[in-house]
């Protein structure tokens, strides 16, 4: 909308809402006020009245400007027909609410699976609450011994487990692994992927689940992959140019067609909707003809590349769909990935719909999502690879990197360069810039990190030498007063 | 489509639930925390969008918990603050 413009210009300058609409209506532009004669002068006074015309001019002479607003994105308000939280976590059997009953009595903690665990092997044994209780106590002094320490500087620990076994991780391996006849990156390129955040994986790949319904009828199967496949014109039909009478010629492949399920009504009504060829096509015997509106041989150029590209059905980005029997259900794998667009087609089983794309699920299911996602595509991959680390170093990674309530890569552009201390980012990379930069903008270092610490020489600030010990003279200390 | 998916249904996204402000406050202290130390959540995440149409209107600076189904602890709680953005 123009109008829509106008009057933010109006708003920029400080005019309130009221008068700007009106202004705006009244067929009032900017421009037209600051340059305002006498007589535009009085007709505006009649508008709007002779205070409100006062204030206008003021604004509009004041060389102050307010920030353009940021706009931001209206926040999305789901509707659904049951409104109840999920529940996903098992309940707890009579056993172990037993125990964490004897647990919460003294106020201590142990894990779940630690006290599942005992439960499990408990189940049927009848036990009295004291036998109880001294296993308790056990089983603490028992876990105790093999909790991290606090000020353990575990940071460092993660990177070496998952960096020592690394280096064994063959560099390139472009492995046709598993899904059928399907490139999927692994190895280190993969894991790299992961850490990097990057927007887009070089290999997407979504697994896509299907309703009860579906899952087990081929058929149905079959025709829901052609559905998600994109399918754009070129792959059935060929396209000609005719430059003599100015016309793009569309033969339809009915054999293709037939195999995807469409029909040439189908091509018609969608190719008279694209871009570029908007209204231009209509059928011709077999054929469908797009004439081309002006006497242009670039215009037609670009009339058949658009035609080309013209999209029939399918998802976008999604390039390929096939169709695996995973424990006796049929499973649709598909080459490149759109997680939100595949989660709105019926009989998709939305639950176990997964994508190995971390920014779209971020995207399509939140943060904790991405947090999951990326333990697991990364524990995958080093699994793969015939490598054991251990899942917490992963799961430290991944907390590191979803917890700013976005997906930030560790690196340059993520966790490292935005540290608080200049030291520890000009440790990293690029010493000279973060440096200087610091100098002219005059930022502090506080030398709480480690690698700070160790630049200008002090003890760092993990293990003992996080602790300060402080000796209070005169005898007895405060608190036992 | 009539029903919209709800996020929170999805086998990679954990239980969602809001804390009233007296509980957080609770929890903050046994954690000797302060709220901007929690790990943080934005306000257009689709889980939080879920969770306001769900159970009520959730603002910045709420607390929200979450139960995580972990494979080294059983079942792991955590908590984080609703940010902006």
């Amino acid at each position: 909308m123009a109008a829509k413009s106008a009057i933010e210009v109006f708003l920029r300058k400080g005019v309130d809402d009221k008068t700007s609409q009106k202004l705006v209506e009244g067929g009032y532009t900017f421009t037209k006020v600051a340059r305002a004669s006498d007589k535009v002068k009085r007709d505006l006074e009649k508008l709007l009245g002779e205070k409100k015309l006062k204030q206008l001019l003021e604004a509009v002479k004041s060389k102050e400007r307010m920030p353009r607003k940021k706009k931001e994105k209206p926040l999305k308000k789901p509707e659904f027909a049951k409104k109840q939280l999920p529940v996903k976590v098992p309940e707890r059997t009579p056993m172990e609410v037993r125990l964490f009953k004897i647990l919460d009595k003294s106020s201590r903690v142990l894990p779940h699976a630690v006290v599942s665990e005992i439960a499990s092997r408990l189940e049927g044994v009848d036990i009295p609450d004291k036998l109880l209780e001294k296993m308790i106590d056990l089983t603490i002094e028992r876990f105790e011994t093999h909790v991290v320490d606090p000020n353990e500087s575990v940071g460092i620990i993660a990177a070496q487990s998952i960096g020592e076994p690394g280096t064994q991780m063959t560099m390139r391996t472009f492995h046709y692994a598993g899904v059928a006849e399907m490139n999927v990156t692994l190895g280190l390129p993969r894991l790299i992927e992961i850490v990097d955040a990057r927007r887009v994986p070089s290999t997407p790949i979504m697994e896509i689940h299907l309703e009860d319904a579906a899952q087990d009828d081929l058929e149905k199967v079959r025709e829901i992959a052609s559905n998600i496949e994109r399918t754009d014109l070129i792959d059935i039909a060929d396209v000609d140019t005719d430059i003599n009478t100015m016309e793009v010629i569309v033969k339809l492949d009915r054999k293709k067609m037939e195999r995807k399920n469409i029909t040439p009504e189908e091509v018609l009504r969608k190719l008279n909707k694209a871009k570029g060829v908007k209204g231009l096509a209509e059928m011709r015997d077999a054929n469908i003809v797009i004439r081309c509106d002006e006497p242009s041989y670039k215009k037609l150029q670009r009339i058949s590349e658009d035609t080309k590209l013209c999209p029939i059905k399918g998802v976008e980005g999604i390039q390929r769909a096939v169709i695996r029997r995973v424990g006796g259900h049929f499973v649709i794998y598909t080459e490149g990935s759109n997680l939100e667009k595949v989660l709105e087609i019926a009989h998709v089983d939305k639950k176990r719909t997964s994508t190995n794309s971390i920014l779209e699920i971020y995207e399509a299911l939140g943060v904790e999502a991405a947090r999951n996602a990326i333990i697991n595509e990364a524990s995958r991959t080093l699994e793969e690879q015939g490598l054991t680390v251990d899942i917490r170093h992963i799961m430290l990674v991944s907390d590191l990197m979803t917890s700013d309530g976005d997906v930030k890569a560790i690196g340059r552009h993520g966790i490292s360069g935005r540290k608080s201390s200049v030291l520890a980012r000009a440790a990293f990379e690029i010493t000279s810039t973060h440096l200087l930069r610091a100098g002219i903008t005059g930022e502090v270092d506080t030398l709480e990190g480690v690698v700070e610490n160790i630049i200008v020489g002090q003890p760092v600030t993990v293990g003992t030498g996080a602790v300060n010990l402080v000796w209070a003279p005169g005898g007895k200390a405060e608190g036992e007063k | 489509m009539a029903e919209e998916f709800n996020v929170l249904e999805h086998e990679l996204v954990p239980e969602h639930h809001l804390l009233p402000e007296k509980e957080a406050e609770k929890v903050l202290k046994e954690l000797k925390l302060t709220k901007d130390q929690l790990p943080k959540i934005r306000l257009a995440d689709p889980c939080i969008r879920a969770l306001d149409a769900i159970a009520g209107p959730v603002e910045e600076g709420m607390v929200v918990k979450i139960v995580r189904r972990s494979s080294t602890s059983g079942v792991s709680v955590c908590y984080r603050l609703v940010i902006r953005g």
